[in-house]
């Protein structure tokens, strides 16, 4: 029996127990944190994009940039980083989020959906976990994005800057944003709730290095199991707290806010668990390593906001189930340019994984 | 003499690839490892200990110097 890293398992319960409050207090159900969803939300608040349901300035993601920053900053572990193939992240991460979107979260909201008995999120949990092993392969046979290098400290205060300056702006002068009047951006908790529990989360989370990808990535390859119990404590308490509160449905069908188009919702997150991989982390421990001073991280941020807009844009995210007139189920799903955009996605990933083998660069070296 | 791994300006979980791929082909009794993110310094700690390595750990400016030695 491997020791059980306390830390971990605390940070996943608060993000558990918060998440569960958030979504009590007003955010749409299973999704007391999302980071994709909210990173779209926040793409829609600042006009990238159009869709009228998805618009809103999440303080979730506001508070867990600057909770990391805190914390990195207290425990003497804020350093301004960056010169990893950052290019390369902005377009990782534009990817990870049209999958993200096409299954309808990012790997948490995956976790608080299987917690809420949404069956769904087992099929999505699938493929990530095909992604990530995928990802895992690549990383054993060399796959790197290069080293990074030391900034100087502006460089690596960029996201918590903007951070602060779109909270001022939000509280200052409202009316500059697009903020939803129906639908999924208009069910939020209380503003300074949010960024209070969301604070918290991200100093935990920078403390335990909690990452949705991790867990799995490292049991596959170095038979770690730190961050999986971060992972489970998560899973354990939505469940727990979705049992108490009445709010768990086991099932496919209409859950809230998903689709049961199972091949996309596993294809979706395939894209997600391998671009994590690629990545060194889920879109959580991105917003983090960002919040702890990582440039490229901070570039990943920017693709995944980008990669919302386009998905919006173009009309690639995924529709929930629901019912028609005659109260007949009517299965959601991605659309054809969703799955055109999703296959593209996986074949981008693997030229990406393939270019970057260390084969190429011996070759050169030879010469 | 030591086996030298410099992982400097790499983010988990490489560090820990770059030392397990070391261990797996040369099996050395021991390595010296060079990483500069916190992170790092736990994972490689952790999988050195799980490989039945002795690890001490130095730091240098923002450089952390990890000995593995067979225990």
């Amino acid at each position: 029996m491997k020791k059980v890293n306390w830390m971990v398992v605390i940070a996943g319960a608060f993000v558990g127990v918060a998440a569960l409050v958030l979504t009590l207090l007003g955010n749409p159900a299973n999704m007391g944190f999302c980071i994709a969803c909210f990173l779209r939300d926040i793409a829609g608040g600042i006009g990238l994009h159009s869709a009228e349901k998805v618009q809103y300035i999440r303080p979730e993601i506001i508070g867990l940039v600057l909770g990391a920053c805190i914390m990195a900053l207290a425990k003497g572990e804020f350093r301004a980083k960056a010169g990893s193939s950052p290019a390369t992240r902005f377009v990782l991460g534009a990817f990870v989020m049209i999958g993200a979107l096409a299954f309808l979260g990012c790997p948490l909201r995956m976790v608080l959906r299987l917690g809420g008995g949404d069956l769904n999120a087992l099929i999505g949990m699938l493929g990530f976990a095909l992604g990530i092993f995928v990802g895992v392969q690549f990383l054993k046979r060399g796959f790197s994005l290069r080293r990074n290098y030391t900034m100087g400290r502006p460089e690596g205060g960029i996201l918590p800057a903007l951070m602060v300056g779109l909270l001022i702006l939000f509280l200052a002068v409202p009316t500059l944003f697009h903020l939803s009047e129906t639908g999924p951006g208009s069910q939020h908790a209380s503003f300074w709730i949010a960024l209070g529990l969301a604070l918290v989360a991200g100093a935990l989370a920078q403390r335990a290095r909690l990452c949705m990808a991790g867990g799995i990535r490292d049991s596959i390859m170095f038979q770690d199991f730190k961050l999986l119990y971060g992972f489970i404590a998560i899973f354990l308490v939505a469940l727990i707290g979705n049992l108490a509160f009445g709010t768990f449905k086991l099932g496919f069908e209409l859950q809230p806010i998903a689709h049961s188009s199972h091949l996309w919702n596993a294809l979706g997150m395939v894209l997600v668990g391998w671009g994590s991989v690629l990545l060194g982390g889920c879109p959580l421990r991105q917003l983090i390593l960002a919040g702890e001073g990582n440039g490229d991280s901070a570039i990943t941020v920017f693709g995944m906001i980008a990669g919302a807009a386009f998905a919006h844009n173009f009309g690639l995210a995924g529709n929930a189930d629901s019912l028609n007139e005659a109260g007949e189920l009517v299965v959601g799903g991605i659309s054809s340019a969703g799955k055109v955009a999703v296959l593209l996605g996986i074949a981008v990933l693997l030229v990406i994984s393939i270019l970057n083998m260390p084969q190429k660069e011996k070759a050169v070296q030879k010469n | 003499m030591a086996v030298k791994v410099d992982a400097r300006g790499f983010t988990c979980p490489m560090p820990v690839a770059m030392v397990q791929k070391e261990v797996k082909k040369n099996a050395p009794d021991a390595l010296v490892v060079l990483v500069d993110d916190r992170c790092a310094v736990e994972n490689v700690t952790r999988f050195g200990r799980s490989m039945g390595y002795k690890v001490a750990i130095e730091q240098q400016d923002e450089t952390f110097c990890l000995t593995l030695e067979k225990a």
